[in-house]
C-alpha cells in the first residue's frame, strides 16, 4: 500500500524521538492538524529570560498522533526551537524543518510537516496569555485553572 | 537483522518448485507458442498444461482459462470487454453492479467507464464486509450487464458467500463476476457451484510469479479484447504468452494444499487472540470461529475469513507509525491509514465497514503465509505491545 521512501535522518527522529511528552503547566500550548486526516501534533513551551533578558524557550516538548513523518518533524521543531529567543524560534519555517530532516518525500510536505504551525501557535498561545495576565491578573489565574482542568 | 514478512496479501515469496519449474522455460524451452516448429509446440504444451491446472481447479474447461498480466488486466477486460460488447452490439444494457469493498482496479475501472456512459452501482456492505444480499437483488434491472464482487477481500479478508450471490444472478439473469485474486486456493471456488461467469485469478498471491494472471469466461460470454493484435488466446488477449510466468502460475495451484491453509489458520488466530489482548484494539471484517463464541461477532464461521489475514485497529495512534516501529525489529506489515496511500485518504474499505476516519487511520494488516514460522508469530507479538505502548504515550489523544 504504501511506496513511501524516508531519508535516513527522518527514520532516525522517528525511532528516537527527542523532546516527547507534555510540560506540567506549560507558558504556551499550540495544537495542529485533523485526526481524520491522520496527524494530530501538540507542542507545549515554557518561557525564560535570558542573560540580556529576552524571552526564550527554556524548555519545549510535544505529543504527536501521526505518521513516522510527523513524528520526525515534531522531534526536530523541539531540537531547532530549544533555547532560542520566541523572535527566532517564531522564524523557523516548514522548509527548515524539511532541511534539518535531509527533505521530506513530496507527499508528506505539506500533511505530516506543520510542527512549525504548531510552535507558533504554542508561541501565540503564550503572549496571548501573558497579555491577559497584565491586564486583569485575576482572569488569568481563573483560565489557568480551566487550563488545567482540561 | 533478520526480517519477517507479514505482508503476503500484497504479494508472496516465490515456492522453490516453482522457480526450479520455471526456469528451463527462459533458458532451454524458450520458444513462442506461436509458431510451428519445435521450440513453439513445446511451450504450447506448457501453456495447455497450465490452462489445465488452472481450469480444474476452480472446476472449469480449459477452453475457458485466458491468461492475462495479472489480476488488474483481467478486471479490467471484465468490465470494459462486457460494457463494450454491449455497446457495439447496441444491446441497451449499460449497467454494472459492483460494492464498496472492491480493489481499486475495479472501482477505478467503473470509474472511467461511468465517463464512456455506464451506469454503476455500489452496494453496501455490513460491519464485518458482507455484501448486502437484498440491495444487490434489487440494483439489478433489464440493463444490467454484470454484477462484481470480491471474493476475499485484500484488506479486511472478509470472503464472500458467491453462491449466495450466484443465485441471485441466475435468478435475475446477469452475469457474474468475481475478483479471486486473493481467495484462490484459500477456499472454495466452484465456478458450477456458485454460478459464476467470470472469475479474475492471479499468480503472485500463491507464490507464483508475478506479472501473470487469467480470467476465466464461461463459454459462450462475448467480450471485446482490451488489445489488438496477434489473437492470442482466443483473439481475446492478443500478445505473446508469458510461457514461464504461466508455467510457475500452474506449479503454484499443484503445490497449494490444504495442510498449508489450516496451519495459517491456527497461527491468524493466535495472532488475533494475541493482539486483542492488548487494551483499546478491534479486529476489523469477519471474526474466526473462535471468537465468535466469545460473542464479538455472531455469524462468521471459520471459511468467512481469508487463512491468512489479520485487520486490527489500534485507538488513538497511527497505522504507519506502528508499521514503521515494527520494520526497526524487521517486522514488514501494511495498513490502511491516509498517511501511506498515494492519495492521503484513509481506506475506502474500512470506511464502508463502519470505521471513523480516525479509527481506519489507525489500523495494520498483518497477512501471513505458509512460511510464516511460530518463532516469528511469538515475536511479533512480543514487539507489537511494545511498540503499541510506545506509541500511545507518544499520542496526544487521550
Amino acid at each position: 500500500m504504501s511506496t513511501i521512501t524516508y531519508s535516513k535522518k527522518v527514520l532516525k527522529e522517528f525511532t528516537n524521538p527527542k523532546n516527547m511528552g507534555e510540560i506540567k503547566s506549560p507558558d504556551g500550548v499550540g495544537k495542529v492538524g485533523n485526526p481524520a486526516c491522520g496527524y494530530i501534533m501538540q507542542i507545549h513551551i515554557k518561557v525564560d529570560k535570558n542573560k540580556s533578558g529576552k524571552e526564550i524557550l527554556k524548555d519545549i516538548k510535544f505529543k504527536t498522533f501521526g505518521c513516522a513523518a510527523a513524528i520526525a518533524t515534531s522531534s526536530m521543531i523541539t531540537q531547532l526551537a530549544k533555547g532560542k529567543t520566541l523572535d527566532e524560534a517564531e522564524k523557523i519555517t516548514r522548509n527548515d524543518v524539511a532541511e534539518s530532516l535531509e527533505g521530506l518525500p513530496p507527499v508528506k510536505m505539506h500533511c505530516s510537516n506543520l510542527a512549525s504551525d504548531a510552535l507558533k501557535k504554542a508561541i501565540e498561545d503564550y503572549r496571548k496569555k501573558k497579555k491577559l495576565k497584565k491586564i486583569i491578573p485575576a482572569v488569568t489565574a481563573a483560565s489557568s485553572v480551566v487550563v488545567m482542568g482540561k | 537483522m533478520k526480517t519477517i514478512y507479514m505482508d503476503n496479501a500484497a504479494t508472496t515469496r516465490v515456492d522453490d518448485e516453482v522457480l526450479k519449474e520455471m526456469i528451463p522455460y527462459f533458458t532451454e524451452k524458450y520458444g513462442n507458442a506461436s509458431s510451428m516448429h519445435f521450440f513453439g509446440q513445446e511451450a504450447k504444451s506448457a501453456l495447455e498444461k497450465s490452462r489445465k491446472i488452472i481450469a480444474k481447479e476452480i472446476g472449469a474447461k480449459s477452453e475457458e482459462i485466458i491468461f492475462t498480466s495479472g489480476g488488474t488486466e483481467a478486471n479490467n477486460l471484465t468490465l470494459k470487454g462486457l460494457f463494450f460488447w454491449n455497446k457495439e452490439n447496441e444491446t441497451g444494457k449499460n449497467h454494472i453492479i459492483t460494492t464498496r469493498i472492491e480493489h481499486d482496479c475495479i472501482l477505478n475501472t467503473c470509474k472511467w467507464l461511468e465517463r464512456q456512459g455506464a451506469q454503476i452501482t455500489f452496494i453496501d456492505v455490513d460491519a464485518e464486509g458482507f455484501v448486502n444480499l437484498k440491495e444487490l437483488e434489487n440494483a439489478i434491472t433489464d440493463k444490467t450487464i454484470v454484477v462484481s464482487v470480491i471474493h476475499g477481500n485484500n484488506e479486511i479478508g472478509t470472503i464472500q458467500d458467491l453462491e449466495a450471490i450466484g443465485k441471485i444472478c441466475k435468478k435475475k439473469g446477469t452475469l457474474f463476476h468475481t475478483d479471486a485474486c486473493q481467495s484462490f486456493t484459500k477456499t472454495t471456488l466452484d465456478v458450477k457451484k456458485q454460478n459464476l461467469d467470470l472469475v479474475t485469478l492471479n499468480a503472485h498471491k500463491i507464490h507464483g510469479p508475478k506479472g501473470v494472471g487469467a480470467l476465466y469466461i464461461r463459454e459462450g460470454i462475448k467480450i471485446v479484447p482490451l488489445f489488438h493484435g496477434g489473437g492470442h488466446e482466443r483473439k481475446i488477449r492478443s500478445g505473446t504468452e508469458n510461457v514461464s510466468s504461466v508455467v510457475g502460475f500452474g506449479k503454484a495451484i499443484e503445490v497449494a494444499n490444504k495442510k498449508d491453509i489450516e496451519k495459517m489458520i491456527v497461527m491468524r488466530n493466535k495472532i488475533i487472540d494475541g493482539i486483542l489482548k492488548i487494551p483499546n484494539t478491534r479486529l476489523n471484517g469477519a471474526a474466526p470461529l473462535t471468537e465468535t463464541k466469545k460473542g464479538l461477532f455472531n455469524k462468521a464461521p471459520e471459511e468467512k475469513r481469508l487463512c491468512n489475514n489479520v485487520n486490527i485497529s489500534f485507538n488513538n495512534i497511527e497505522g504507519e507509525s506502528i508499521g514503521g516501529y515494527l520494520e526497526t525489529f524487521g517486522i514488514c506489515t501494511s495498513t490502511g491509514s491516509a498517511c501511506a496511500s498515494h492519495s492521503l485518504e484513509s481506506s475506502h474499505v474500512l470506511k464502508s465497514i463502519g470505521l471513523t476516519p480516525v479509527q481506519a487511520n489507525s489500523t495494520l494488516r498483518i497477512s501471513i503465509s505458509k512460511y510464516t514460522t511460530e518463532e516469528e508469530v511469538n515475536f511479533l507479538l512480543e514487539k507489537l505491545p511494545q511498540v503499541v505502548d510506545k506509541l500511545r504515550k507518544m499520542s496526544p489523544i487521550a
